[in-house]
């Protein structure tokens, strides 16, 4: 089945060409099976693929299509390349990617561009998947850049709002800053181990010193496209904004895929890391900093897609955190949890806005819990689960991370507390604001609201059923023998850099400490959130009310973007104007002008014997010399 | 043969349409431009993957003076006139839907300069190559000064200027060279290639070509006729300037100056770059807040010829076909956007992006054909502009990390200019002029999906492109790195 591992991304192709072409032929309901059939077909390839993979003793199978580019010695086949990390992967995104399909055909039911909606979801599982199977980095930044492009044409899907046409643009801009920085990353990838394959550079790098300055380079220009595409701190503003796009985009793109893409970058990667102490710390530092910050933001937001979008920035560097303590499997774990629970919350929240008929602001909601059971419910068990409430999946992924910066620093553990602390209260908010209390909505609106349809309710279901137990794939050993899982089929991949790197120690009394400190800190953020939004039925302020102090801060998202605009977009557009009025028109044009006239004012001497005009001085000269050489040709 | 062929039946051509009855013209002009192009193709088909030229044909013209009816291609070559041989006919075709004054004329100019442009490209005598080079600026001339549009007589003044200026430098440069050569003196690019100059006179040399040349791409700061001549000329006649025409400023440095005088070239190299960098990073800048939508495109023609001429003076293999394939991609694409800002205004009657908007709404088909073109130009992978500007900054990247790392900049900035451009003219809601927009048909539908297919084919299987000039380049290589060791080995002996 591996060897026939390339039908895994053809399939969603095919679904984007028929639905792409044959937009205005096809009925909703054939579009919406064809969309989601291709990626469920997709779903059950990946399933051969992991059996077969678990009982194969290779670690990774390259299955080779064509000759891609080819210059000199360097020459970049387009291949896959098939294996444990791949494989998680590819469960994931086709697996809650056809969840998001079935969900997006009551979602978008109503929506003229129904067919359109559902091939360019498709033609994002294909870059997705190309980016996960691609067996080098060169194949993998083909997907890292389709995806973007997905991304561009999902957020402005709604092309008639200009805000969303800037958001996606935005969304696009951002990812290709990060994307320079990959592609130096493979420059130089090609400059030490004259390649971009895997199975060529890994087992090259395997034998460089830890400290190594070409790996050190190479990593933290790689890390700066993970940045870009996993909106860590400072290229995090365009998810937020991204949150334009229909919600089952904000879902899986934004949510539990494309953004998960860099930590798949870094833990492909990891032997190139292991052997960098510093771009380690700086991964490390920068999650764990993005983190904190994008939670921050997080307490006062308003729109409950925003809410959910700092959080998936501030889980993300949790990611990041992870990767950079040396947890790779932690990281890969929390991504697989994080993609069941935040995907869930964003098709709950979904499900709340379609029943509110596209309200996203949290102070027109409340009370929503009699009339949507079923959102209700499922996404509680998502908001305990983010909380790293025990037994849901987030507690088991969110301890592995921290167990781990524990073991590097205590200091990194108490910031990651602090981090998951803020994490509850927000969410508990969230969960308050909307579900709690009495509606606050207009009565128009409270009388439409309604329970969404099947096809939204059961991919609900089935992903908080996923949200509940999926965490016992990665049991610490703390808790049982047959520990982790995940974590044994993950190990081939991660063998050579665990070699590299100092084993995790906590004395597992530590670990239960630790444990035990974590839950009973986020118990208490949420009373906090309990008493503010429930008991004391404290509703935010409008957006006209004065802030101050860090409220203010948090509620401006401290001001990043206004920086952003000030800093960079507005010079260069001065510079713009500068560079085409002053030096185009006036400096150099002025130059050639004077040369000009001068030139003029010199023929003009000559103009009683010429017409004046050049055109015919240069046909006549041309015409002129040919006309000589022939005469000269048939003379001699 | 075939290169004769390909030489002159352009010529015969644009006779043939003066001849019959100017409302003809335009199918004529298009069935004798595909039958070059099937020759060109015919032509691809029987090269031999070989470095050295082929289908040579030799003649003796005025032997007193050395000079030869010398043609041939080697695969640099074939790529060019394939190149022109492909364009050409999407230019006829794009001019199709507009009723055109003194049509026979029109149509033979165009076919007169398709002749002088394959001249150039197979041009193996420097007398020869001179005279193709001014054949094709004549009939761009009149094309743009008598089918232009405002200021029409302004800037290609400006344009001759410049042009003339470059060339007469050039010729001076190629007169020099004449007088080097050996016995009774020849123009035979052959004998170029083997003398051996000294390092003042390859200078000298090199920098009245490489005026020429400069002008020609255009590389900054010899760059500003080119956005007023673009904006200025009739569509055709931009898509004729920036598609092919600007190629033979490129080509021109790749067959005379590298090979002729690679130790000046070597020396200049740094220079050189840092103005096609600056160049890029400058243009690309301007584009970002031009109103004019054609004038947006003419800049990030600047920005993407700035890379393949700083490409081109790395000297290694990975950033010459870099170079070779993102002329043919960038060839493609400008051609696209030209034709999409044509039909823009064609419809609209404006070329002011702040006019536009909301074209997406009645032109979805068009919304999409611009769509994958601006992908090609902003070289998203699997995109034909992707694989150029991936070897072409791979290998500035080996040459200097601080070239690639600013000319890789042009990833980002052409990102914000295109998607700007596609935001303000198809995106958002329609206002009084795009209202009543009509999709594409016809000829316009059938030249925009030949455009987006190439883009998509090209990026996702360049391998004929970059094997068609790859033995090429590599012998060039070599003759320029035996060249430099011979010279090298020559002043170590000097010494004393």
């Amino acid at each position: 089945m591996i060897e026939k591992s390339w039908l895994i991304p053809l399939l969603p192709f095919l679904g984007f060409l028929i639905n792409g072409l044959g937009r205005s032929r096809i009925s909703k309901k054939t579009a919406a099976v064809i969309g989601s059939a291709s990626v469920l077909c997709s779903f059950i390839l990946s399933v051969l693929v992991f059996f077969e993979l678990q009982g194969s003793a290779e670690t990774g199978v390259t299955v080779k299509l064509f000759e891609w580019i080819r210059a000199g010695s360097l020459q970049i086949p387009f291949s896959f390349y098939v294996d444990p990390l791949t494989c998680v992967w590819l469960l994931v995104i086709t697996g809650i990617g056809f969840l998001i399909h079935v969900y997006s055909a009551g979602y978008m039911h109503a929506d003229q561009g129904f067919g359109k909606f559902f091939s360019y979801l498709n033609l994002f599982v294909f870059f997705m998947l190309i980016l996960v199977m691609g067996a080098g980095y060169a194949i993998m930044f083909i997907g890292w850049e389709g995806v973007g492009l997905c991304s561009y044409l999902l957020i402005g899907f709604w092309y008639k709002n200009d805000a969303y046409n800037d958001a996606a643009k935005k969304a696009f801009i951002m990812n290709r800053i990060g994307d320079l920085g990959f592609l130096l990353g493979i420059f130089l990838l090609i400059a030490t181990f004259g390649s971009t394959d895997f199975t060529e550079i890994f087992p090259q790098a395997a034998g460089f010193q830890s400290g190594d300055g070409r790996l050190l380079a190479i990593t933290l220009c790689l890390f700066i496209g993970a940045v870009g595409k996993s909106a860590q701190l400072p290229l995090y503003t365009w998810l937020p904004d991204a949150m334009a796009g229909p919600t089952p985009v904000s879902a899986l793109i934004h949510a539990a895929t494309m953004v998960t893409a860099g930590v798949y970058m870094v833990a492909r990667s990891n032997i190139l890391y292991a052997l960098s102490p510093v771009a380690m710390t700086v991964v490390a530092i920068t999650g764990l900093a993005t983190a904190i910050f994008a939670a921050l933001i997080a307490l006062t937001q308003n729109d409950i897609k925003k809410v959910l979008a700092y959080s998936t920035v501030s889980q993300l560097g949790y990611m990041f955190l992870a990767l950079g303590v040396g947890a790779f499997t932690g990281a890969v774990f929390h991504v697989m949890t994080h993609a069941f629970f935040k995907a869930l919350l964003f098709l709950g929240a979904g499900s709340v806005i379609h029943a509110l008929h596209d309200q996203q602001d949290m102070r027109r909601m409340g009370g929503l819990k009699k009339a949507m059971p079923v959102t209700f419910l499922t996404m509680l068990l998502a908001t305990l689960a983010i909380s790293g409430i025990p037994p849901f999946s987030g507690f088991f992924s969110k301890d592995e991370i921290l167990a781990h910066a524990f073991s590097r620093d205590p200091l990194l553990w108490v910031l990651g507390f602090a981090g998951a602390l803020l994490t509850a209260f927000y969410m508990f908010r969230m969960l308050f604001l909307t579900f709690w209390g009495d509606f606050r909505g207009t009565a128009k609106e409270k009388q439409g609201i309604h329970e969404s349809p099947a096809s939204m309710t059961v991919p609900l279901i089935l992903l908080a059923v996923l949200s509940v137990v999926g965490g016992f794939l990665g049991i610490p050993e703390v808790f049982a023998r047959q520990a982790h899982l995940l974590g044994g089929f993950l190990a081939p991949v991660f063998a050579a850099s665990q070699e590299v790197l100092p084993a995790m120690h906590v004395p597992h009394s530590t670990e239960w400490i630790l444990m035990g400190i974590s839950v009973l800190g986020v118990l208490v953020s949420i009373g906090m959130a309990w008493s503010l939004y429930v008991k004391k039925k404290r509703v935010p302020a409008e957006d006209t009310v004065q802030r101050s102090g860090l409220v203010a801060w948090s509620y401006h998202k401290f001001y990043v973007d206004e920086l952003y605009q000030a800093l960079i977009v507005r010079p260069l557009d001065a510079l713009s104007g500068f560079f085409y009025r002053v030096m185009d028109k006036r400096f150099i044009d002025g130059i050639v002008n004077g040369v000009g006239s001068t030139i003029l004012a010199f023929s003009s001497t000559l103009r009683l014997l010429q017409t004046g005009r050049i055109g015919s001085y240069l046909f006549y000269m041309v015409a002129g010399i040919i006309l000589i050489f022939l005469l000269n040709y048939l003379i001699f | 043969m075939i290169t004769v062929i390909l030489l002159l039946f352009p010529v015969a051509a644009s006779l043939f349409v003066l001849a019959f009855p100017p409302a003809r013209a335009k199918y004529l002009a298009l069935t004798c431009s595909v039958l070059e192009l099937l020759l060109a193709a015919y032509a691809w088909i029987n090269a031999a993957s070989v470095g050295g030229y082929q289908f040579l044909v030799d003649i003796p013209w005025v032997s007193g003076l050395g000079i030869h009816f010398k043609v041939g291609m080697d695969g640099i070559s074939l790529l060019m006139v394939l190149l022109t041989a492909l364009l050409v006919p999407l230019i006829l075709l794009a001019t199709f839907r507009r009723d055109i004054r003194k049509p026979g004329v029109f149509y033979a100019l165009i076919l007169f300069m398709q002749a002088g442009l394959i001249g150039v490209f197979v041009s193996l005598d420097a007398f020869l190559f001179y005279i193709a080079w001014e054949a094709a600026l004549i009939p761009i001339y009149f094309i743009s000064a008598l089918w232009g549009g405002e200021n029409r007589i302004k800037a290609t003044f400006k344009f001759l200027i410049y042009t003339i200026t470059g060339s007469f430098f050039m010729l001076v440069g190629i007169i020099y060279l004449y007088l080097q050569t050996p016995g009774s003196h020849t123009f035979d690019i052959t004998a170029f290639y083997a003398l051996s100059l000294d390092y003042q006179q390859q200078v000298w040399v090199f920098l009245a070509f490489f005026i020429a040349f400069a002008i020609k791409m255009p590389v900054f700061p010899f760059h500003t006729w080119q956005p007023d001549t673009y904006a200025a000329a009739p569509t055709a006649g931009t898509m004729l300037l920036a598609a092919i025409m600007l190629k033979m400023g490129i080509y021109g440095v790749i067959r005379w100056i590298l090979p002729v005088v690679p130790v000046a070239a070597v020396d200049w190299a740094n220079v050189i770059m840092v103005l096609a960098i600056i160049g890029l990073v400058y243009a690309s800048i301007i584009a970002f807040r031009q109103r004019d939508i054609k004038r947006v495109i003419a800049y990030s023609s600047i920005a993407h010829v700035g890379l393949i001429a700083a490409g081109l003076f790395t000297l290694n293999v990975q950033a010459m076909q870099g170079a070779m394939i993102q002329m043919l991609s960038h060839g493609i694409n400008v051609l696209g956007l030209f034709f999409v800002v044509d039909i823009l205004f064609d419809r609209t009657g404006t070329f002011d992006r702040a006019a536009l908007g909301g074209v997406v709404h009645r032109a979805p088909v068009l919304a999409v054909c611009f769509m994958i073109v601006l992908l090609g130009s902003v070289a998203l992978p699997l995109t034909n502009g992707f694989v150029g500007e991936f070897l072409l900054l791979s290998g500035l990247f080996r040459y200097n990390v601080i070239f690639a790392g600013v000319g890789g900049l042009t990833i980002i900035f052409s990102s914000v200019y295109m998607f700007r451009l596609y935001k303000d003219t198809m995106l958002g809601g329609a206002n009084e002029l795009t209202a009543g927009f009509s999709d594409i048909r016809g000829s316009e539908k059938a030249l925009l999906l030949i455009v987006a297919a190439l883009v998509i084919v090209i990026g996702v299987y360049p391998g004929p492109v970059l094997s068609l000039t790859e033995n090429s380049v590599s012998l060039l290589l070599d003759q320029v790195n035996a060249k430099l060791m011979n010279f090298e080995l020559l002043s170590d002996n000097l010494l004393p």
